[in-house]
């Protein structure tokens, strides 16, 4: 028997066709994209700033809102949207920081956690009154419309641009963090903030401006699902829980583990939605049982 | 005259009186439960706890000497929420009749703790046509739609257009199960074939995975027996999958007038689907509408909301008739017994099994030219009369009914 006799095999066992399995594959990757991009945002803030950000889903919600905002009001599209509502949810982030967060630092876990899901909820709760939970719609700029036919599926430009760009994005921030000048100072800050200031850095502003950049990073996830997804009060918080799951899974605070565990979780929720689709929401969570039984700081995570 | 009028004005001083005493401490009380801050907020929501109101309002309570009171409460679509809220209402706070309870899996436990103590349960939100079948009390009213409804007016209409091959996208749980059922049952029946299905978590948000499988298997109709916000992503999704450009026609079984506005009459537009009430049907709805969307935030009634003025106004009546809301299942043999009929839904009938009867219509989602205003939304394709719209008597298989 040939070895591509056995692979045919193989599918039939499973009760799929290889066509079928490629095309769950790649939608996996492209949640797995939004899963990526968006702990990522969630491990820099911890991992920096030691402050466990529940408000990271609303931040989310809110950089789809301002892409809605942006086009309903200012006539910005799309394009704009992408670097206008990161810097303005950023800002908000910023002021967060200034105004709450800061004191929290010396502070136990709990209470940047609290603080943060309460505000959560706040902003939640009054953009629910304001519009309602069916969602406004949000649409595909016109030059993403349409799609690829790859032969085994239909791939839609728009979700082929998802999985590219937030890669770019992940993978730039890893960068910068791991491998720059700038990020040796972040890194030194966090461990020794006494030391670092004592060569004439400003660590508190470093701080400020590093929690603004994982905020505006889930307002750029936002507004890259405001096409896809309707964009609604609650879409945060339906992906906050699995987001936070990836994080844990992949060790707080390490940045490539937030990368990998986020592609990777979508590949294997992609594959549960084909063999035991009633249990894709629960797979995630079956993972983070495990890792944390056999690894209980994560994949990637270091021991303190 | 002087005398008989005063005889007449005595006689309804202790008549109300009288009928005060009656009503357990004194209140109506009416608990309009739903899902206050999830995926079926804007059709259900605080605009039920209105519709409620302005039904007591209109009735006229007040000025007949009845007492009624309104509190509402969310169960965010869990069973275990909606049940602890029940007892807590039923045992410590007096209410007497349940009101809404969208998402089928907390009616179905609100129908047993309603049934055991005695109370009155009026559903509108809730689907699962189990609520008349095997799972009927004498103390529940199913009364805006049902997935048989549904199922009967979109399924068979697009069968009979052609769409003789289904594939179906569920949502796993009661309502979902219950509205696929119903629907394979319509599609076999009118010599259509059910090619598979695939059952999503309750909610989801991605569907790509689903609609793909959908689109594998060939079918020319693609049938979504989801709601809400599982509702519009699927469609916004199959849209950006290019499912309809690629031949296969999508189905949406329950769709309400506030997923369509979420929508946009873009992607939205000629879906057809199956609704017990439109606001913009004839006066007395466009009347009621714009004085609900008034105090709604701008947001029209859906179908649900009008249900929830239509049963709290005929539950008023049969209280009033009775002149006592004590006994839950007297009250709801009183609403059997007399006919219904108000402004909303026009006149009909309650059934034996609890199933409140009027017609239903097949709607079409306009096309963004023929839209007049942020609101018009629907066109009619078919009225189906009362009595073909809901499953016969004898099918349904509920106890009461084989009693009689």
């Amino acid at each position: 028997m040939s070895a591509r006799e056995q692979e045919l095999i193989l599918f039939e066992l499973l009760g799929i066709t290889p066509q079928a399995l490629f095309g769950q594959l790649l939608i996996g990757l492209i949640n797995g994209s939004f899963y990526a991009l968006l702990s990522l945002g969630l491990a820099v803030i911890f991992g920096m700033l030691n402050i466990i950000n529940f408000t990271h889903g609303a931040q989310y919600m809110l950089g789809a809102f301002a892409a809605f905002f942006l086009l309903e009001y200012a006539g910005l599209g799309y394009w704009w949207a992408l670097i206008f509502a990161p810097v303005l949810v950023g800002i908000t982030g910023v002021i967060i920081e200034r105004l709450f967060l800061q004191w929290l630092y010396k502070l136990d876990h709990l209470y940047g956690l609290l603080l943060t899901f309460g505000l959560a909820l706040i902003i939640e709760g009054t953009f629910r009154n304001f519009f309602g939970s069916s969602g406004l719609p949000y649409s595909v700029p016109s030059q993403l419309q349409g799609g690829q036919n790859l032969g085994f599926m239909f791939l839609p430009n728009y979700r082929g641009w998802v999985v590219v760009f937030s890669l770019a994005v992940c993978l730039t921030t890893w960068f910068v963090i791991e491998r720059t000048r700038l990020g040796a100072y972040l890194r030194a800050a966090t461990e020794n903030p006494t030391l670092v200031r004592a060569f004439g850095i400003n660590v508190p502003r470093m701080i400020t401006l590093t929690y603004g950049f994982g905020v505006a990073l889930a307002a750029l996830a936002g507004v890259m699902a405001a096409p896809i997804y309707s964009v609604s009060p609650q879409m945060g918080s339906n992906l906050i829980i699995v987001v936070f799951a990836v994080v844990v899974i992949g060790g707080m605070g390490s940045i490539m583990g937030a990368i990998v565990t986020g592609f990777g979780l979508g590949l294997i929720e992609g594959l549960t939605k084909v063999f035991f689709p009633e249990a894709s929401n629960t797979v995630i969570f079956i993972v983070m049982a495990i890792v944390l039984l056999i690894r209980p700081a994560g994949l990637f995570g270091r021991t303190a | 005259m002087k005398n008989l009028l005063r005889l007449i004005a005595l006689a309804a001083v202790l008549a109300s009186g009288a009928a005060r005493a009656q009503y357990t401490d004194g209140i109506i009380k009416i608990g309009v439960m739903n899902d206050m801050s999830g995926t079926y907020k804007d059709l259900s929501g605080q605009g039920s706890v209105l519709a409620a109101r302005m039904a007591v309002e209109d009735f006229g309570a007040a000025a007949k000497g009845m007492k009624v009171e309104i509190v509402g409460a969310d169960h965010q679509n869990k069973p275990d929420v909606g049940s602890n809220v029940v007892r807590t209402w039923i045992d410590t706070d007096k209410v007497d009749v349940i009101v809404d309870v969208p998402t089928s899996s907390v009616a179905l436990a609100v129908n047993e703790i309603v049934r055991d103590k005695n109370k009155v349960f009026l559903v509108s939100g809730a689907a699962a046509s189990d609520l008349t079948g095997p799972q009927c009390t004498p103390n529940t009213i199913h009364w805006t739609y049902d997935t048989w409804a549904l199922a009967n007016g979109t399924g068979k209409a697009i069968v009979k257009t052609g769409g003789d091959t289904w594939f179906f996208i569920t949502a796993n749980y009661a309502f979902g199960l219950a509205l696929e059922r119903d629907t394979a049952a319509v599609v076999v029946k009118n010599g259509g074939k059910v090619l598979g299905q695939v059952r999503h978590p309750f909610p989801a948000t991605d569907f790509s995975s689903f609609l793909l499988q959908a689109q594998a298997s060939k079918a020319k109709v693609i049938g979504l027996a989801n709601a809400g916000a599982d509702t519009i992503n699927s469609i916004k999704q199959a849209s950006e999958f290019g499912i309809v450009q690629g031949g296969q026609s999508l189905a949406g079984l329950l769709v309400f007038i506030t997923d369509v506005k979420s929508l946009g009459l873009q992607i939205a537009q000629g879906l057809v689907l199956t609704e017990a009430w439109y606001w913009d049907q004839n006066d007395a709805n466009r009347e009621f509408a714009k004085k609900f969307a008034a105090q709604n935030n701008g947001i029209y009634p859906s179908m649900v909301h009008a249900g929830v003025y239509s049963a709290v106004t005929h539950y008023l009546k049969a209280v009033e008739a009775l002149k006592s809301d004590a006994d839950g299942k007297a009250v709801v043999a009183k609403m059997k017994e007399m006919p219904t009929n108000d402004k909303l839904f026009g006149q009909g009938t309650v059934r034996a099994d609890g199933r409140k009867i009027h017609p239903m219509y097949l709607f079409e989602v306009k096309k963004p030219s023929e839209s007049k205003g942020p609101w018009d939304l629907y066109k009619l394709r078919a009225t189906i009369p009362a009595d073909e719209a809901f499953r016969p008597l004898s099918e349904g298989g509920c106890p009461l009914v084989n009693k009689s």
